[in-house]
C-alpha cells in the first residue's frame, strides 16, 4: 500500500458511493409506503443480493475492461507465454483491496434485510444459490462485454450500461417496471435471475406477473447460460487475436 | 478575453474528438434515464404530489439530471484534473510564470468542455427521453434563456469545487481521495441521487443551502416553472454567490500554493 491515507479515503469513498443507491431507496420510501408492493426490508434484501453479486464479480474480474489497453501494450502476448490460463491472468492483473468496500457495503444491507426474513432450510439454500448465481451472472457479463475489445478499441462505457445498469435495475422489485421489460429481463437478457426470482421464493411472495414458480429455482440455469456465452466470447476473441498475427 | 475564448474553443475541440466515448455515454445516460423514470412513475403514482412535483415534473427532472451529469461534471473530471496532473509532475511551476492567470485559463477550458458535453450528452438523452416519455418543457422563450444562462454559472461553481480538490495535490501527493469524497457529496447534494425536493425536513433545507444545489436542482426548478419571478432572481443570486465565494477561495489557496512552490525552490 503506497499511500495508506489515500487507500482509506478511496475505500470509504467507495463504500459511501455504493451506499448512495440505498439512501435513494430509503428517501423514496419516506414518500410512499412501498415500491411495487415491496417494503424497505424486502427491497433491502433484493438490493443486498444484487449488490453482493456485482461486488463479488467485480472483485474477481479485476480490470478485464482494460483488455483493449493490455492488447495495445502487448501485454497479452506476454501473458500467453505463461502456463496460467489467460483469463485468470487478465482478471488477476489488478486485484484491488478496496473492492472489498463494495462487498462490505452490500453485505451490511443484505444481512440487515435477512433478519426480517422467515428462514427455513430450503430458503437458506436458495439464498446461497442466489448469491453464487448472481456473482456468476455478473462475472460473465463483465467478461463477455470486455471481449468486444478483441475487435474494437473502445467500448467500456457501453459495457457499464449493461453491468451497472443491470445492477441498478435489479436493486428494485421488478413489479416497478412494465411487464414487457420484466419479460425481456427474464427471457432475453436474464438478469432478473440475479435476485428477483429466488427472492420471490425466499420472501414468500407470489410472482406479480403470474410467471411460473419454477423460475424461482432457475437461477443456476441462467448462470450456466451466461457462463457459456462468456466462455464462447472469450475463446472466439482469443482465437481472433491469435489469428491476426502478432 | 480573446485568449480565454481561444482556450475554451480548443477544449471544446479536444473533447469533440472522443466520438466513441460520447456515443457510448449517451447510450448509458439513456439506459439509466429509462430505469429511473419507471421508478419515479411508480413513486409519483402512489404519491402524486411528492415534494411539490407531479409525475411529469419528476420524469422531466430525470432527463435534466442525466443531461447535467457530464455538463457540470458531477463525477469530477474536466480541466482541474489536468492541473492536478501538472502539480504531481511539477510542470505547474511553469504555469505560475505564464502572464495569464491560472484560474481564468482553467475555467475557460472547463467551460469549453461543458459546452461540448451540454450539446452532446446533455441534448441527445433529453431528446430521446422526450420521445419515450411525456416531458414538461419551459413555457416561453424567456424561461429557456434563463435556464441556459444558469448552466455556465453552475459549471463555474462546479469548477471551483473541483479546483479546490485538485489544489490539495500541492499538499497531499495524491488528490484521488479528496476528489472521490467531493464526487460523493456532489452525487447526493446535487439532487442526482434523489430530487432534493423529496428529502426529509432538515436534510432538505441543508441541501438547498449547499453549493451542489446549483448543479441540477436550481436550474431544473427554473425549467419546470417551480421558480417564478423573484424566486428566479433569488436562484441566480444563490448560484452567483457560491461561484464568487468558491472562486475567491480558489484564488487564495492558489496563492498559498504558489508561495509554497517558490519557497521549495521551484
Amino acid at each position: 500500500m503506497a499511500y495508506p491515507a489515500s487507500f482509506w479515503m478511496m475505500a470509504v469513498g467507495s463504500f459511501l458511493m455504493t451506499g448512495l443507491d440505498f439512501v435513494a431507496i430509503w428517501v423514496l420510501l419516506r414518500n410512499v409506503d412501498d415500491l411495487g408492493g415491496f417494503g424497505l426490508a424486502e427491497i433491502g434484501f433484493l438490493y443486498g443480493a444484487t449488490g453482493l453479486g456485482i461486488a463479488f464479480a467485480d472483485l474477481f474480474v479485476g480490470r478485464v475492461d482494460r483488455l483493449g489497453q493490455m492488447i495495445r501494450m502487448g501485454r497479452l502476448d506476454t501473458m500467453m507465454t505463461k502456463p496460467v490460463p489467460l483469463l485468470v491472468q487478465v482478471c488477476a492483473d489488478e486485484f484491488a483491496l478496496r473492492r472489498f468496500a463494495r462487498v462490505l457495503q452490500a453485505s451490511i444491507v443484505f444481512v440487515w434485510a435477512a433478519t426480517y426474513v422467515d428462514w427455513s432450510l430450503p430458503r437458506a439454500l436458495v439464498a446461497a444459490e442466489m448469491v453464487v448465481s448472481g456473482s456468476l451472472i455478473f462475472f460473465s457479463l463483465f467478461v463477455a462485454l470486455a471481449c468486444v475489445q478483441f475487435w474494437t478499441a473502445d467500448s467500456s462505457e457501453v459495457a457499464n450500461a449493461f453491468t451497472y445498469g443491470g445492477n441498478q435495475v435489479t436493486q428494485l422489485p421488478m413489479s416497478v417496471f412494465p411487464s414487457e421489460i420484466v419479460k425481456a429481463l427474464t427471457f432475453v437478457l436474464p438478469i432478473a435471475f440475479v435476485n428477483w426470482y429466488p427472492a420471490l421464493y425466499i420472501l414468500g411472495r407470489d410472482d406479480p406477473f403470474g410467471l411460473p414458480k419454477a423460475l424461482q429455482f432457475a437461477s443456476p440455469v441462467a448462470a450456466a447460460l451466461f457462463l457459456g456465452v462468456a466462455a464462447l466470447a472469450w475463446r472466439t476473441g482469443v482465437r481472433h487475436y491469435r489469428s491476426t498475427g502478432s | 478575453m480573446p485568449l480565454h475564448v481561444a482556450v475554451a474553443t480548443r477544449a471544446f475541440k479536444r473533447y469533440s474528438t472522443y466520438v466513441g466515448a460520447t456515443l457510448a455515454g449517451i447510450f448509458t445516460n439513456c439506459v439509466f434515464g429509462v430505469i429511473i423514470c419507471f421508478v419515479y412513475i411508480e413513486v409519483w403514482g402512489s404519491n402524486p404530489d411528492a415534494g411539490g412535483y407531479d409525475v411529469t415534473d419528476a420524469v422531466t427532472y430525470v432527463w435534466l439530471g442525466q443531461a447535467m451529469i457530464m455538463t457540470v461534471a458531477v463525477w469530477g473530471g474536466g480541466s482541474p484534473d489536468d492541473l492536478a496532473e501538472r502539480i504531481r509532475s511539477g510542470d505547474v511551476a511553469i504555469d505560475f510564470y505564464r502572464p495569464v492567470g491560472i484560474l481564468g485559463w482553467y475555467l475557460a477550458a472547463d467551460l469549453g468542455r461543458a459546452a461540448y458535453h451540454l450539446l452532446t450528452r446533455g441534448l441527445a438523452p433529453t431528446v430521446i427521453g422526450g420521445l419515450l416519455f411525456d416531458l414538461r418543457y419551459p413555457p416561453d422563450v424567456g424561461t429557456w434563456l434563463l435556464f441556459l444562462a444558469a448552466i455556465p454559472l453552475a459549471v463555474t461553481v462546479s469548477f471551483a469545487l473541483r479546483m479546490l480538490a485538485a489544489l490539495t495535490a500541492f499538499w497531499l501527493l495524491d488528490d484521488v481521495g479528496p476528489r472521490m469524497l467531493l464526487g460523493f457529496a456532489a452525487l447526493f447534494f446535487s439532487g442526482l441521487t434523489v430530487p432534493l425536493v423529496i428529502l426529509p425536513g432538515a436534510l432538505r433545507d441543508l441541501a438547498f443551502a449547499l453549493p451542489w444545489a446549483t448543479f441540477l436542482q436550481v436550474p431544473a426548478d427554473i425549467w419546470l416553472g417551480k421558480r417564478t419571478g423573484p424566486e428566479i432572481v433569488e436562484g441566480f443570486a444563490f448560484i452567483v454567490g457560491w461561484a464568487v465565494v468558491l472562486l475567491t477561495l480558489c484564488a487564495y489557496v492558489l496563492r498559498r500554493a504558489e508561495r509554497r512552490v517558490v519557497v521549495q525552490g521551484g
